[in-house]
């Protein structure tokens, strides 16, 4: 089409449209090194009644012979690496497809450009079956939670039983609040006066899927300080304080 | 702030065109569709500028304003930064015609292409709110194509042959979600429409105007039809097994 541009600078914002691409790419990849090194490390992953989140379920198994934590992080993984919101974020920040609205990409494949359309970027279709995956992890998590009020002497609360129930809670919020999850449970049907209780669902993963964006950062920080935590106790760095 | 210095494209080609300066009374409240009118009433009467409402309706003064897609007639000049020049050009993903007007038929010819409205022929045209509040965030669309604008899959890829754009895919969607409706345009919306070309980078949301969300709740919704189509088994088997759609 004649007398459009896709050449030119870059942008005409004079505004820091770089800075939150910049903090992104920061943040994942800190996370993202954090946890290989943690996933790989396959140690100091369990103390007392407290198991890291990175690790659970605790599968252990004879013929496995790397971490456990290989054997369950691809799922939620997975999960995010497929999530709507995910993907905004690294298609600007590590992709710069485009790193800022009105901010042209570094490449403008002038007709070659096909979105999610090829391989691999179609595969980002499956983020409903990582969104089941994640769910039977978080129910792991729900249950080591439960598990860390129950210490051998009985029942009791330390600091790491509300670190793991608070961090159960944030990944809950995070996938409630999923786009598949909101299609799922209501957003598919054209007709919500025929399915009532399917719409107040709805309205209700609604409502939360306008924060996925909160959700998604609170879930992926509070995971691996919930981790972090199980590791400092686990090799004494600091002593889990007993409340209850 | 006694005046304000705008920079404003003018020509009839981005190659030779350039910004030409103007100073302009500021007034109170003021906003950068008024310094246009300004200098079109004092400076230089063939400045080319669209509009309508002037009162963001109309979505006709569609411009990059310090390079964010943006209505002029909602842009306030106290909102922009007082040490620099406000620069103005046109959209940058349509044809210029001259100064800030530039060519927006395509969105209507795509727009044609839709298959429309299609109720059942013994419909009884009753519906409850639940069914079309939906619709109506939908409906608040002012066609002003800041969203087909801010698209980088049309504004820097110019796949125009290949995707629709983010106004569009709301139209679909009002159609799609509309519970009167019984045309199936899932098969439409993945080949033609191209809905897989959009990697939901929400700038289209950013830029509108009318605070619609359309990533969140018109394009993703859609992709997850397209999902459900094509690229879940269970759904896939399920709809063998129950005969729906």
């Amino acid at each position: 089409m004649a007398n459009t541009t896709t050449e030119g600078p870059l942008t005409l914002r004079r505004d820091a449209w770089w800075v939150a691409p910049l903090l992104t790419v920061i943040v994942l990849t800190a996370f993202g090194i954090y946890a290989t090194w943690r996933a790989l490390e396959g140690r100091y992953y369990e103390v007392g009644p407290y198991l890291s989140p990175f690790y659970s379920p605790l599968i252990l198994v004879d013929w496995w012979k790397f971490s456990p934590a290989i054997l369950i992080l691809w799922a939620p993984l997975g999960f995010r690496v497929t999530c709507y919101y995910y993907r905004k974020a690294y298609y600007r920040s590590f992709f710069w497809s485009p790193p800022a609205c009105a901010v042209r990409g570094l490449k403008s494949r002038q007709g070659k450009y096909t979105g999610e359309t090829r391989f691999p970027y179609i595969l980002q279709n499956v983020h409903r079956y990582f969104f089941y995956a994640a769910t039977v992890v978080l129910a792991f998590l729900w249950y080591d939670a439960f598990k860390a009020f129950f210490f051998e002497d009985g029942f009791g609360v330390g600091v790491g039983s509300i670190v793991l129930l608070v961090n159960a809670a944030l990944l809950t919020m995070y996938s409630v609040s999923c786009h598949s999850c909101r299609h799922l449970v209501g957003g598919k049907l054209d007709i919500f006066s025929s399915c009532p209780t399917r719409y107040r669902l709805w309205r209700w993963v609604s409502a939360l899927n306008e924060h996925h964006m909160f959700w998604a950062w609170i879930s992926l920080f509070g995971v691996a300080l919930a981790d972090l935590y199980v590791r400092l106790v686990a090799t004494g760095t600091i002593i889990d304080v007993r409340l209850i | 702030m006694s005046e304000v210095v705008l920079q404003v494209f003018r020509g009839t080609t981005r190659e030779q065109g350039e910004l030409k300066e103007y100073r302009v009374p500021y007034v109170e409240g003021m906003v950068v569709l008024d310094a246009l009118h300004y200098i079109q009433a004092n400076y230089d009467g063939d400045l080319a500028v669209r509009w309508n409402c002037k009162a963001a309706k109309c979505g006709s003064c569609s411009a990059e304003v310090n390079g964010k897609p943006r209505l002029t007639c909602k842009t306030r000049i106290d909102s922009l930064p007082k040490d620099e020049p406000i620069r103005v050009y046109p959209m940058r993903a349509f044809p210029l015609i001259k100064d800030l007007v530039t060519d927006v038929s395509w969105n209507y010819e795509a727009k044609k292409r839709i298959p429309p409205f299609t109720p059942d022929k013994n419909t009884d045209w009753i519906m409850f709110q639940e069914d079309i509040d939906r619709l109506q965030e939908f409906r608040k669309c002012i066609e002003c194509f800041l969203c087909q604008n801010v698209c980088h899959i049309l504004r820097d890829h110019g796949r125009k042959d290949a995707f629709f754009g983010p106004r569009l895919m709301i139209k679909i969607a009002e159609l799609e979600m509309h519970p009167k409706d019984i045309l199936d345009r899932t098969e439409f919306l993945r080949k033609e429409a191209g809905v897989g070309f959009c990697n939901i980078t929400k700038c289209c949301t950013e830029v509108c105007p009318e605070g619609i969300h359309i990533t969140d709740n018109g394009i993703i919704p859609l992709k997850e039809r397209v999902v459900d189509r094509y690229f879940d088994p269970v759904m896939w088997i399920f709809r063998k097994i129950s005969g729906r759609k």
